[in-house]
């Protein structure tokens, strides 16, 4: 069986997430927990290099590792009495919730092995990054497809978005304002 | 040897369900929102996965939709994490607590 370098990458990167994020929900120190959620954004980010998408890694890394978790880490601070072992706890019905994880990820791969796919089969392999040659690089393909005025693009969708950040910048300061008599 | 889509989705749906279970069996406000982006993250690898197992198709079906889509999430995302954390810190500032258990005013 012939192991190439890329399914080496792609198998430590998933053992790292699933690692991460399970570090995420049980860890009970929710400082913690906050920092394995880095983690888990960074493996996210080097599974989407493996999968020839540059551009989502790199945001991945700006907005989440970068923005998401100081926010996060600055809610924490916020609104801590202590940063003690026990500041991050299971409610008493965790097992009913463990109940619905278990069966809902089980419907979900036995979904993925089972339905038929209407282009290509679900086993084939996918072009990692490095193998083969024609593909290269997506970001400027992603750049057209993503930004231009003269060809079918989704230039209206990336404006309305904008448009949402602004009312969230600004719902948020609304929200979190203190109060003044 | 290649990676097939199917490992690809299957990582999705394991660190989905991951997710899941740590926004409904958490107590603390802020490890919910936790559990939340770590359920966009794995929607996101999911969409990118299908997006690379078509880019051996012509630039006229458009392969890269998958990863316009994952630009689309995070920033909806980017933008729910701030309104909620604005929201956990106003009610932090009103109750002195963010347990879920004890903001229990539209409890039925």
């Amino acid at each position: 069986m012939h192991v190439d370098l890329a399914s080496i990458a792609f198998w430590v990167i998933a053992i790292v997430l699933v690692g991460a994020s399970l570090a995420v929900v049980l860890q009970r120190n929710i400082v913690h927990a906050a920092l394995a959620l880095i983690v888990v954004f960074g493996a996210a980010a080097g599974i989407y290099i493996l999968l020839n998408a540059e551009f989502i890694a790199i945001v991945q890394v700006l907005i989440y590792a970068g923005a998401v978790t100081i926010l996060i880490l600055f809610a924490i601070m916020l609104t801590q009495h202590s940063m003690g072992r026990n500041s991050n706890p299971f409610s008493t019905q965790w097992w009913l919730a463990a109940l619905i994880c278990i069966l809902l990820g089980g419907g979900i791969i036995y979904a993925v092995g089972h339905s038929v796919m209407a282009i290509g089969t679900a086993t084939s392999p996918v072009l990692l990054a490095g193998e083969g040659s024609g593909v290269g690089g997506t970001v400027v393909r992603l750049g057209q497809l993503l930004y231009s005025p003269f060809q079918y693009s989704y230039v209206l969708p990336f404006e309305i978005a904008s448009v949402v950040l602004l009312v969230a910048i600004v719902g948020a300061i609304m929200i979190g304002r203190e109060e003044e008599e | 040897m290649g990676v097939s889509l199917q490992a690809f989705l299957v990582l999705g749906a394991v660190v989905f369900c991951i997710g899941l279970f740590g926004a409904l069996s958490k107590r603390n406000a802020v490890s919910i929102l936790m559990g939340i982006e770590i359920m966009l993250n794995a929607v996101n690898i999911t969409l990118v996965a299908f997006a690379s197992s078509f880019l051996h198709q012509q630039p006229k079906n458009n392969p890269l939709t998958g990863q316009i889509f994952a630009v689309f999430i995070i920033t909806v995302a980017a933008a729910e994490a701030s309104v909620a954390l604005a929201m956990i810190i106003a009610i932090y500032r009103r109750r002195n607590t963010i347990d879920v258990g004890e903001i229990n005013l539209m409890r039925w």
